[in-house]
């Protein structure tokens, strides 16, 4: 349930994919065709974007001796629950599979994935830096980056305008206006902290600096609650005693109705948010605006990602040269990765769409014509590509919600849940036999 | 009404098999009796091969595999080891583990009562016969159990929204404070208004299919006796239905340890509230789902799994030694 924010990342309508849920089982249901002519290659991709054939009939047109059965294994952890099986069952695996970003490292711990570095390194350059960085050690590369959820702030004019508040460039004008807008209507937020989202969480601690993993081999280094986290959590902690903001989960009904309510002034969120928002806040269309993520040093801007998925090749794939050529053609064909953005909605991870003006400048009705995408294509720039993920990301995720939301819904406090979050992980890699370093 | 069933067809049944038994005793032909008595023994089992095989491998060999996947651990550096019972040790002293247990027993203790108790209270009533539209009376109660829960978790997530809930709207409307359905003190209370919700309905049309059985002379006796309504309900219906409660409260009990749905659907809304480990079930879960430790997932549900036999067989043993001697 909580995965939500992984298949969030790509900014489209929930319904759509369950409209094809049901003829991606009764795809997987079916045996593998045998290849028709000796030359032919059949490929398996799994893949929960929308409307993806469309995509994928430009590569087989581009490929005639491959083709590409085209499966839905479920969006997020539905999918990476199947991908275990499968990888434990040693069958029924995918040739390529949709990842998010967080989860490559911790495939890459299972040695499931293919170092695709020969085919792939060549297009290192094209790709914006951090993006890059996620999916590659050095010359090896575990993944092609997709699409991304750079971070920033969408705001309600109109909430703004009635009780005359300012759109805050730093987090102590953020606390500031929250309080304000707390005292003149307790009942309406400056925003929703979905502290029950590792996620949502996360993306907002690496900007603020957090760097809790290094791994090295079968040596890790785990420090979630060193001083930046303990600034974050003292942060934060304040605004929720005061109530001037409110901790409620997100994605949910009352979440939808409160932001087309104007209950919640702001959603912090990703480069794939405002076409999202745009799917269930039809009521307040034209009133929405977009603005940069709050800093910590108003001197030195620093971004983070939310969010935003990558295409990986498999180890065990019978194919792997085809199986590369799929992963790396279908990230950076430039008709096909022109599509992602103008028919999946989804933000880009190419330098040549995000410094297009046909992207960054495109006005959108919604947000009162405002160029939404610039804001995004300002923050891709700003983040900081030193961050690493965990090698057991979802539990990392899973835990981290649990823990910082029962914090965040009255149950203790941040900063004593990020010191029983680091006991918990270090745990857990012991378990998983890490040598765990603090 | 089961058993007094059973009992006569036993009666009767088992007089006539007796005398052709004995007469086959008695009969000079040994070769047809032995050839006679092999296909009676293996025809019951032909009929029941088909359940047989799909038992032995939907519920025997994944038992088995989970077993034998208990007394390993498999680790991402190191891979797979063998631990013998360090996992179920380890399950012996986990506090997630039993923290979710006793969640569930005290949702049992307060639960399973009201929700039988208005099941009972509901089958009387329809079965005594004052109430026009019965068959949609019948219905109405019934149709929870076959609302799927998806949908009936976000009909109750919509009722349960602390900002646009409408009990919220009333008590804002009204000027109190909106009540929180989903915090940390009242998530048992909510969940046990679910369940009770979907359940209620299924337990009733089990107690009302035992009323319907009861012969109609034993109520014409009653009433010749000079039995009110109340008196037939308490001494008539009541122990005639004892069988049929038995088996509610033996479900109930192994539907309320293994509860897993409804708190895991009410999870998108109260995250915070609802942990990985809020029941065991929901931990097996995420512990196989997200945390890649199947091992210890295998022996947490075999523990869960002992701790329900255990239960309902100290349940049953309870109650036979105290129903029985009533009878």
């Amino acid at each position: 349930m909580n995965d939500k924010v992984g298949f969030q990342g790509d900014g489209f309508n929930r319904r759509d994919v369950l409209k094809t849920a049901g003829a991606s089982l009764a795809a997987a249901a079916l045996p593998s065709m045998p290849a028709f002519a000796q030359s032919s290659v059949q490929l398996t991709l799994w893949s929960w974007l929308p409307n993806f054939r469309d995509q994928v009939d430009l590569f087989e047109a581009a490929h005639p001796n491959i083709k590409v059965n085209l499966v839905n294994a479920g969006q997020g952890g539905d999918e990476y629950t199947k991908l275990r099986a499968a990888l434990k069952a040693g069958s029924g695996l995918p040739d390529v599979c949709h990842l998010e970003f967080q989860l490559v490292r911790s495939f890459e711990q299972l040695k499931a994935l293919a170092d695709i570095g020969p085919s792939a390194n060549a297009h290192k350059d094209e790709f914006a830096a951090w993006a890059w960085s996620q999916v590659s050690d050095g010359d090896k590369v575990y993944a092609m980056p997709w699409d991304s959820g750079p971070t920033a702030v969408l705001y309600r004019n109109d909430v703004f305008d009635k009780y005359n508040l300012t759109v805050p460039k730093t987090w102590a004008e953020f606390a500031d206006q929250a309080i304000k807008l707390h005292e003149a209507a307790p009942d309406v937020f400056l925003t929703d902290a979905t502290f029950s989202d590792g996620g949502w969480t996360t993306s907002l601690l690496w900007q603020a600096g957090w760097r809790p993993f290094e791994v090295n081999g079968a040596e890790i280094r785990i420090q979630v609650n060193g001083d930046v986290a303990k600034k974050f959590a003292a942060y934060w902690q304040k605004l929720i005693d005061a109530k001037a903001i409110d901790a409620k989960p997100g994605f949910v009904t009352e979440w939808y109705t409160s932001l087309d309510e104007g209950r919640y002034a702001t959603w912090i969120t990703a480069g794939w948010g405002p076409v999202f928002l745009t799917s269930f806040a039809k009521k307040s269309s034209g009133k929405w605006r977009a603005a940069p993520l709050p800093q910590w040093d108003a001197t030195k801007v620093a971004s983070a990602n939310w969010g935003g998925s990558t295409l990986a090749a498999l180890a065990a794939s019978q194919h792997p040269k085809e199986a590369a050529e799929l992963a790396v053609w279908l990230t950076i064909d430039p008709k096909a990765t022109e599509l992602y953005t103008t028919k999946q909605f989804l933000f880009p991870t190419r330098k040549a769409i995000l410094e297009s003006s046909e992207f960054a400048d495109k006005p959108f009705e919604f947000y009162g014509g405002q160029a939404v995408n610039k804001v995004f294509v300002e923050s891709a720039k700003a983040v900081d590509p030193s961050f690493q993920w965990s090698p057991f990301q979802d539990y990392v995720n899973q835990t981290m919600g649990d823990k910082l939301g029962a914090a965040a819904a009255g149950n203790g406090t941040l900063a004593a849940a990020f010191d029983s979050l680091q006991d918990t992980l270090v745990q857990y890699a012991q378990d998983q036999g890490f040598t765990v370093k603090t | 009404m089961i058993e007094a069933s059973a009992a006569v067809n036993g009666n009767y049944n088992g007089g006539a098999d007796a005398s052709p038994d004995r007469t086959m005793a008695a009969s000079p032909k040994p070769p047809l009796r032995k050839r006679r008595r092999f296909r009676v023994s293996i025809v019951p089992y032909l009929f029941l091969a088909p359940f047989l095989l799909v038992f032995a491998a939907f519920l025997v060999a994944p038992l088995v595999y989970a077993l034998y996947t208990s007394v390993f651990r498999d680790m991402l550096v190191g891979g797979r080891r063998f631990v013998g019972f360090a996992n179920y040790l380890r399950v012996a002293v986990d506090s997630d583990f039993w923290g979710g247990v006793s969640n569930l027993l005290f949702f049992g203790a307060t639960q399973v009562p009201i929700m039988l108790s208005l099941a009972l209270t509901l089958a009387i009533v329809l079965d005594r016969g004052a109430l026009h539209a019965r068959g949609l009376f019948r219905l109405g109660f019934f149709i929870p159990y076959a609302v799927p829960s998806v949908v009936a978790a976000l009909v109750w997530g919509y009722i349960y929204g602390p900002a646009f809930g409408p009990f919220s709207q009333l008590a804002r409307g009204l000027g109190l404070p909106p009540p929180d359905f989903l915090s940390d003190r009242t998530m048992l209370f909510s969940l046990a208004n679910i369940v009770t919700w979907e359940f209620t309905g299924y337990n009733m049309v089990i107690y009302y299919a035992a009323l319907k059985a009861i012969p109609s002379d034993l109520r014409e006796a009653a009433a010749i006796d000079g039995a009110g309504a109340w008196q037939y309900a308490l001494f008539v219906q009541l122990p005639m239905l004892w069988p049929a409660i038995l088996l509610t409260i033996i479900f109930s009990i192994n539907g309320t340890l293994q509860l897993f749905n409804e708190p895991y659907l009410m999870r998108s809304i109260a995250p915070a509230v609802i942990n990985t480990h809020y029941t065991p079930n929901i931990y097996a879960y995420f512990l196989s789902a997200a945390n890649q430790q199947y091992n210890y997932a295998a022996a947490v549900s075999f523990v869960l799994g002992l701790l329900i036999a255990v239960i309902a067989g100290a349940f049953t043993w309870a109650t036979r030694r105290g129903g029985g001697a009533s009878r």
